[in-house]
C-alpha cells in the first residue's frame, strides 16, 4: 500500500510561525528584565546608555534591514524560476549576516577595551544599575548574535538546496521558512536597537 | 522488545525496511517514536521512584538513617529533576500523544515526522547531559529542582551542566508542541470536525499551546543561571544591582504552566476511559473541551502563588491568589462532568477504570489542598512544609501518575496485540492506592503540624507519621512492581487482544490490532462523534 507522500505548505508555514513565537518569547524574558530594571534604575540606565556607540548600532540596523530586503527578494526570485538571482540574493543576505557579526565583534571589542564587561572591576566600582544594564546588553546582543549565526547557517543550507534544484518554483517552502526566520532575527534587532541605543 | 511473538500479519511491528535497533531509533513512524518515548520515560520514572524510596528511608526516623545531608540534598534535587523534566512533562505528549493522537484524528502520522524523531533525540541528549552532570564536576546538583538563586549561582555542585540538560529537554518539548498544534490543525480526517475530536486530543491541543508559549521562558531562565555562574552577570545578585525575586518570577512563569503540561493530558486520558467503561457518552463534551483551554489560559497567569512569602507586594499576592481560585473552576467542571458521566452508567470496574476513578478522588483531594495553598492567609502557615509536598504528589502522582498507569493498561494492549491478566492488575492497583494514601496523606498532616520540606532532620514528635509515610511508600512500590510485571508479561505473552475489546468509539478502536504502519487502509471519513457508541455499532 503506497500513497503519495504528504505535502502541506500551509502546515509547514504554520509550524514555522509557531516556532517563531517561541523565539520571541525567549527574548521576551530578557525584555521583561530590561523593563523591570529600567523602572528601578532609570538614572543609571540613562548614564550607561550614553556609553553606547550609536554608530555601531546604526550600521547594524542598516545591514540587517538590507539583508531582510534581499531575503524577501530571493523568495520572489525563486517563484520566477530565476536560480542565479535567487542564489545571488541569498549570498547577499549571508554576507550581511557576516558583516553584522564583524561589526558586533568590533563593538564588543571597543566596550571590553574600556573595561565594560560582566563582572569587570570598572562596573563593580560603579553604581549597580549600570552593571545590570551592561549585563543585559551583553546577554541580549549575544543571544541575538547567536541567532544571526544560526540564521546565516540556515540560509546557507537553503542556498545549497536551491543550487541542487531541491528548491524550485513548485516547492520553495524551505526558502520561505528560512526567510521567515531571518525576518525574525531582524525584527528582534528592531526592538533591541532603540532600547539600548536610542531611548536612554 | 522481541519481534518474535508479533503476529505475522502486516503491522507497524514488522512492516519496515530497516532492521534491528536502527528500525526504532531512526524510525519516523509516530507509533515507534511513541514507544521509544514510552520506554525512555518509564525508565526514568523507575529511577525517580527508586530515589523517592531512598529519600523516604532516610526520613523514616530522625537523624541519620542511611545517608549524609549532602547526599540527601542531591537526592531530592535529582528526584525532582528526573520526575518532572524526564518523566511527567515529556511522558503524556511523547508517549501516548505520539501513539494515539494521529490515529484518533484519522491521520497517517504527525505533521512533521522527522521533527518528531528529532524531539526524541533531543530528549535523550538532554537526559544524557543531566545524567553526566550527576557524576562529573562538583557532583550532583543540590539546589532542589527549582534551581533557586542565589544558591544555584554559588553552589559548587554541577548545576551548569544539569541546567543545560534541562534546556535541551525543553527544546524537545517545544518541538513536540509545535508539531502537535500543526498536526491537529492540518491533518484531521474528513468529517473530523473540532466538535468530533476525542477529548484526549483536545487536552493534548491545550497542552501543546502551553508547551509552545511557556517553555521558552524556562529556556531563557536557565540560560541566565548559566550566565550567572560562568560570566558573573549579577542579574539576580542584590550586591550587583540584581534581584533574586526576578529569578523566581521567570522560573514560575514557566513552571506553573508546566504543571498543566503534566495534568491536562492526564485529564484527557481519564475522559477517554470513563465513558467507555460506563457504556455511556461523555457528559458535557463542549465544557470539557473548553475547560482544557480555560485551564491552559488561566493557569498561565497564576505563577505568583509560589511566591507569597518571597517578598512580593501585598497587591500582587492578592491578585495571584484571586487568579488561582479561578483555575479551580474549569478543573471542577471536569470533575463534575466525569461524575455525571458515571451517573446511571453501566460501570465495569476493570483496571483502566479503577485508575480513572482513583484519579478523580486523588486529584480532587490534591486540588482542594491546592486551594488551601492558593489562599494567601493559609499559605503562610503551610508554605514550604510537607503539606506542599503532599499536595503536589496528590495532584501529579495521584493524578497524572495514576492516569499514566491507566493509559498503559487501556492502550498498550492495542499496540501489542496481547493483554495483561486482570486480577493481578486490580490487586496491584489496590496496593498502590492504599500505599499512596498512607504515604502522602501523612505528609499533608506533617505539614499542617509544621514539618518543613527538604529538611534532613526533624523533631521527635514528627517521627510516627514519618514512619507511617515510609511504610506507605513500600506498599506503593510493591503494588507498582506487581502491576508492571503483570502488564509486561501480558503484553509479550498474555491472551490475544482483539480490535476493540473495551468497546471504544474513537478511531483507534476501528482499526486492526496492532495497527499497520499507515494506520488506515484508506483515509477515513468520520461520520459520528467520539463517544457516540450507538452509531459506532456498539450494543
Amino acid at each position: 500500500m503506497s500513497r503519495p507522500p504528504h505535502r502541506d505548505y500551509a502546515g509547514a508555514k504554520l509550524g514555522m510561525w509557531l516556532f517563531l513565537f517561541t523565539e520571541l518569547i525567549l527574548f521576551g524574558g530578557l525584555f521583561l528584565l530590561y523593563a523591570v530594571y529600567l523602572a528601578r534604575y532609570p538614572h543609571e540606565f540613562a548614564a550607561a546608555g550614553r556609553e553606547m556607540h550609536l554608530a555601531f548600532g546604526v550600521a547594524n540596523t542598516v545591514i540587517l534591514i538590507t539583508s531582510s530586503l534581499l531575503a524577501a527578494m530571493a523568495v520572489t526570485a525563486v517563484q520566477r524560476d530565476d536560480r542565479r538571482t535567487t542564489l545571488a540574493l541569498l549570498g547577499g543576505t549571508i554576507l550581511c549576516a557576516a558583516i553584522f557579526l564583524v561589526d558586533k565583534y568590533l563593538e564588543w571589542g571597543a566596550e571590553i577595551g574600556r573595561g565594560i564587561y560582566p563582572d569587570s572591576p570598572r562596573l563593580a566600582a560603579g553604581p549597580p544599575g549600570e552593571s545590570v544594564f551592561f549585563s543585559l546588553y551583553y546577554l541580549t546582543t549575544g543571544l541575538h548574535g547567536l541567532h544571526v549565526l544560526i540564521g546565516g547557517a540556515l540560509l546557507a543550507v537553503v542556498a545549497a538546496r536551491v543550487k541542487r534544484g531541491a528548491i524550485h518554483p513548485g516547492d520553495y517552502v524551505w526558502l520561505e521558512n528560512g526567510a521567515l526566520y531571518w525576518h525574525l532575527v531582524d525584527l528582534i534587532w528592531i526592538f533591541i536597537f532603540p532600547l539600548y541605543y536610542l531611548v536612554l | 522488545m522481541s519481534m518474535v511473538e508479533r503476529p505475522a500479519t502486516s503491522s507497524f511491528w514488522n512492516d519496515t525496511g530497516k532492521t534491528g535497533i536502527a528500525a526504532w531509533i531512526f524510525s519516523t513512524d509516530h507509533k515507534r517514536i511513541g514507544l521509544l518515548y514510552f520506554y525512555s520515560v518509564l525508565g526514568f520514572f523507575l529511577v525517580g521512584v527508586l530515589l523517592g524510596l531512598l529519600l523516604r528511608i532516610e526520613l523514616m526516623a530522625p537523624g541519620r538513617t542511611i545517608m549524609g545531608p549532602q547526599t540527601y540534598n542531591a537526592l531530592f534535587t535529582v528526584h525532582g529533576v528526573v520526575m518532572i523534566f524526564l518523566f511527567i512533562i515529556p511522558g503524556f505528549p511523547g508517549a501516548f500523544g505520539n501513539l494515539l493522537m494521529p490515529i484518533q484524528i484519522g491521520a497517517r502520522d504527525v505533521a512533521f515526522p522527522r521533527l518528531n524523531l528529532l524531539s526524541w533525540w533531543l530528549y535523550m541528549i538532554g537526559a544524557a547531559t543531566i545524567l553526566t552532570a550527576l557524576f562529573t564536576g562538583g557532583g550532583p546538583p543540590d539546589t532542589g529542582w527549582t534551581f533557586y538563586v542565589p544558591f544555584s549561582a554559588r553552589t559548587g555542585t554541577n548545576v551548569s551542566l544539569a541546567v543545560l540538560g534541562v534546556f535541551i529537554v525543553g527544546f524537545s518539548s517545544i518541538l513536540t508542541g509545535v508539531n502537535f498544534v500543526t498536526t491537529i490543525h492540518r491533518l484531521r480526517a474528513e468529517g473530523m470536525t473540532w466538535g468530533r475530536l476525542p477529548l484526549f486530543v483536545w487536552s493534548l491541543y491545550a497542552t501543546a499551546w502551553v508547551q509552545i508559549l511557556a517553555t521558552p521562558i524556562l529556556g531563557i531562565t536557565l540560560v541566565l543561571i548559566i550566565a550567572e555562574r560562568l560570566l558573573g552577570t549579577g542579574l539576580f545578585d542584590p550586591g550587583r544591582g540584581g534581584d533574586p525575586l526576578m529569578y523566581q518570577h521567570l522560573f514560575w512563569i514557566y513552571s506553573h504552566p508546566a504543571v498543566y503540561i503534566m495534568i491536562l493530558p492526564a485529564m484527557g486520558v481519564v475522559t477517554e476511559i470513563i465513558p467507555v467503561f460506563s457504556r455511556k457518552p461523555i457528559f458535557g463534551y463542549k465544557m470539557i473541551a473548553f475547560s482544557s483551554l480555560a485551564i491552559a489560559a488561566a493557569g498561565s497567569l497564576v505563577w505568583g502563588h509560589h511566591m507569597y512569602t518571597s517578598g512580593m507586594s501585598d497587591n500582587a499576592v492578592l491578585v495571584f491568589s484571586f487568579l488561582t481560585f479561578i483555575v479551580a473552576i474549569p478543573s471542577a467542571i471536569k470533575v463534575f462532568n466525569w461524575v455525571s458521566t458515571l451517573y446511571k452508567g453501566s460501570i465495569s470496574l476493570e483496571a483502566p477504570m479503577l485508575f480513572a476513578l482513583s484519579f478523580i478522588l486523588l486529584f480532587s483531594i490534591g486540588g482542594l489542598a491546592g486551594l488551601i495553598l492558593g489562599a494567601a492567609a493559609t499559605d503562610i502557615h503551610v508554605h514550604d512544609t510537607h503539606f506542599v509536598v503532599g499536595h503536589f504528589h496528590y495532584v501529579i502522582f495521584g493524578g497524572s501518575g495514576f492516569a499514566f498507569l491507566g493509559a498503559m493498561h487501556y492502550w498498550l494492549p492495542k499496540f501489542y496485540g496481547r493483554r495483561y491478566a486482570e486480577k493481578p492488575a486490580v490487586v496491584g492497583w489496590a496496593m498502590m492506592f492504599v500505599g499512596f494514601n498512607i504515604l502522602y496523606f501523612s505528609m499533608m498532616v506533617l505539614g499542617m503540624k509544621g514539618m518543613p520540606r527538604r529538611y534532613y532532620d526533624y523533631l521527635p514528635e514528627f517521627a510516627p507519621l514519618n514512619l507511617a509515610s515510609t511504610i506507605g511508600s513500600w506498599i506503593l512500590a510493591a503494588g507498582l512492581v506487581l502491576l508492571l510485571v503483570n502488564l509486561f508479561r501480558g503484553l509479550f505473552r498474555g491472551e490475544p487482544f482483539g480490535n476493540n475489546p473495551w468497546g471504544g468509539a474513537t478511531l483507534e478502536w476501528a482499526i486492526p490490532t496492532p495497527p499497520s504502519t499507515e494506520n488506515f487502509e484508506q483515509d477515513p471519513v468520520v461520520t459520528h462523534g467520539p463517544y457516540d457508541f450507538k452509531r459506532a455499532g456498539m450494543p
